[in-house]
């Protein structure tokens, strides 16, 4: 039996479209997946992020023992800042990708993908040095706000002045009377915030959001539409993009992995190795030039040899075109490089193209 | 929300409607099936001139999301192909049973034809389905 958040009934009387993803009954879609895309782009959308896992660090040393399991860097970022980081392997490869909050150097939480909160626990419990860290998926309902229309949204529901909170910083507060992490977070590539409360305040949370926002043209937001929204902006997806066998450096996640922080993290070593060496392979953003959608799973072909497969694919609908990404050798890695995806027998063209796909 | 199930159609199990129009039979899916598939991006039809089995895949519909595979009513000739839904394949959303019409075939056995349900049995097999 599927797991349900807090806000399934709300769902349902929304009358969404309710699928199984990660072991947890989630809408899909309310009315259409494009129009909930394009409400995230030009306006305002509302996605119930409930299902993903939160497990703490608390007490002294606890900056110290997430620090070390992270690759970004805990340390160089200030109380009320949240890093995008990787989980990595000995190898390099992903474990999970997360958000790290630091409220202080007491108390750090880490925000972990659903499919992924028992094994990320099971490991942090065998990895973490001191400090342990407690599962606290249960105390957490999340709601995304994203479009350009969030920030004025959340403030006009909120006392707490959100001018200061700037990307990847958060407060806390009430919003429409209810406590909140408000975190200026999102995974859209749209401005706005995430919002944490208690899974008891969640549906009240979300009405309020759903009732001041129908000025703005609110809408709420499914799986499809996160799902188009995050690939225009090739953020990964786990288990689609990354995984344990992909190294952080072939994902083009260097950038999140802080080689040289006091004390390292777990891969690190790996990465150093592979940096020397040099990547063999690299995850690319392409577009298709032939007719057809590249979808995961799909082989990518250079003169009729396998030389990778698509890991995520749609048809963009703010950029209107196919795009997708995919594991290619280096040599096929840089811009302007071609090669074909087989798409149902066919070999259709495509070119790899500057990521994100899409830009205002 | 109950989908549209037109009389004058013919159904198969497999979503596609077919209306006889003359010689020809032209072919879409249903109002049931383009609400389970969401907002159709892309369609793939076939050659016009394709002799092609009954059940047999004839093309494909894409969502933002998902693929489907479209299978032939009949066995026949595809002798017209829609090829407004290039351009346009919201149309098989916004319209399934007219602008949003596939391929017309010319069938080679007129039985096949009768062979294919009518509306009250579509609807029965649709509730079966739920």
């Amino acid at each position: 039996m599927a797991r349900r958040t807090p806000l399934n009934a709300a769902h349902r009387g929304l009358g969404a479209r309710m699928v199984d993803f990660a072991g947890w009954d989630m809408p899909v879609q309310y009315t259409s997946v494009i129009g909930e895309h394009e409400a995230v782009r030009n306006a305002v959308g509302l996605f119930d992020v409930s299902h993903m896992g939160e497990i703490e660090f608390s007490g002294p040393g606890a900056l110290e023992a997430a620090n070390k399991l992270i690759t970004n860097d805990l340390a160089r970022c200030a109380d009320g800042q949240a890093l995008y980081a990787g989980l990595l392997n000995d190898e390099g490869g992903f474990v999970d990708d997360v958000v790290a909050y630091r409220f202080s150097p007491e108390r750090i939480l880490i925000v972990v993908n659903a499919s992924n909160k028992d094994k990320d626990l099971a490991w942090m419990l065998s990895r973490a040095e001191g400090v342990k860290p407690v599962d606290r998926s249960d105390d957490y309902a999340q709601i995304a706000v994203q479009g350009p229309k969030a920030v004025a949204l959340v403030q006009r529901l909120t006392p707490v002045d959100l001018t200061p909170v700037g990307t990847y910083r958060f407060t806390e507060g009430s919003v429409a009377g209810v406590p909140c992490i408000i975190s200026r977070t999102g995974y859209t590539g749209e401005d706005g915030f995430e919002l944490y409360c208690a899974p008891g305040d969640a549906e009240k949370l979300w009405n309020a959001l759903l009732r001041e926002g129908e000025r703005d043209g609110v809408k709420p937001c499914g799986l499809g539409a996160r799902d188009s929204l995050r690939t225009e902006m090739k953020y990964a997806l786990y288990g689609n993009d990354i995984d344990e066998t992909h190294t952080a450096l072939e994902a083009g996640l260097g950038w999140i992995c802080k080689l040289d922080k006091a004390g390292g993290f777990i891969g690190r070593d790996a990465l150093v190795k592979q940096k020397a060496e040099g990547v063999k392979r690299k995850l690319v953003g392409f577009q298709v030039t032939g007719s057809g959608i590249a979808r995961h799973g799909y082989p990518l072909l250079k003169d009729g040899q396998r030389v990778g497969e698509v890991t995520s694919g749609t048809q963009g609908p703010s950029v209107k075109k196919p795009i997708g990404f995919g594991y290619v050798p280096v040599e096929l890695a840089a811009e302007g490089a071609t090669f074909d995806v087989e798409i149902r027998g066919r070999a259709v063209p495509a070119v790899v193209v500057k990521t994100p796909f899409w830009k205002k | 929300m109950a989908d549209n199930i037109p009389e004058n159609l013919k159904y198969t199990k497999e979503h596609e409607w077919a209306r006889q129009e003359g010689k020809v039979l032209v072919v879409g899916i249903t109002e049931h099936a383009q609400r389970q598939l969401g907002d159709v991006v892309y369609v793939e039809l076939p050659k016009v001139g394709a002799v092609l089995d009954a059940e047999s895949p004839f093309g494909t519909v894409e969502s933002v999301k998902a693929v489907s595979e479209l299978f032939m009513p009949v066995s026949g000739k595809v002798v017209k192909v829609n090829e407004e839904l290039t351009e346009s394949p919201e149309l098989v959303n916004e319209d399934p049973y007219g602008d949003g019409w596939l391929i017309q075939v010319e069938p080679s056995d007129s039985k096949q034809v009768a062979g294919l349900l009518d509306a009250a049995a579509y609807t029965k097999y649709l509730k079966e389905e739920e």
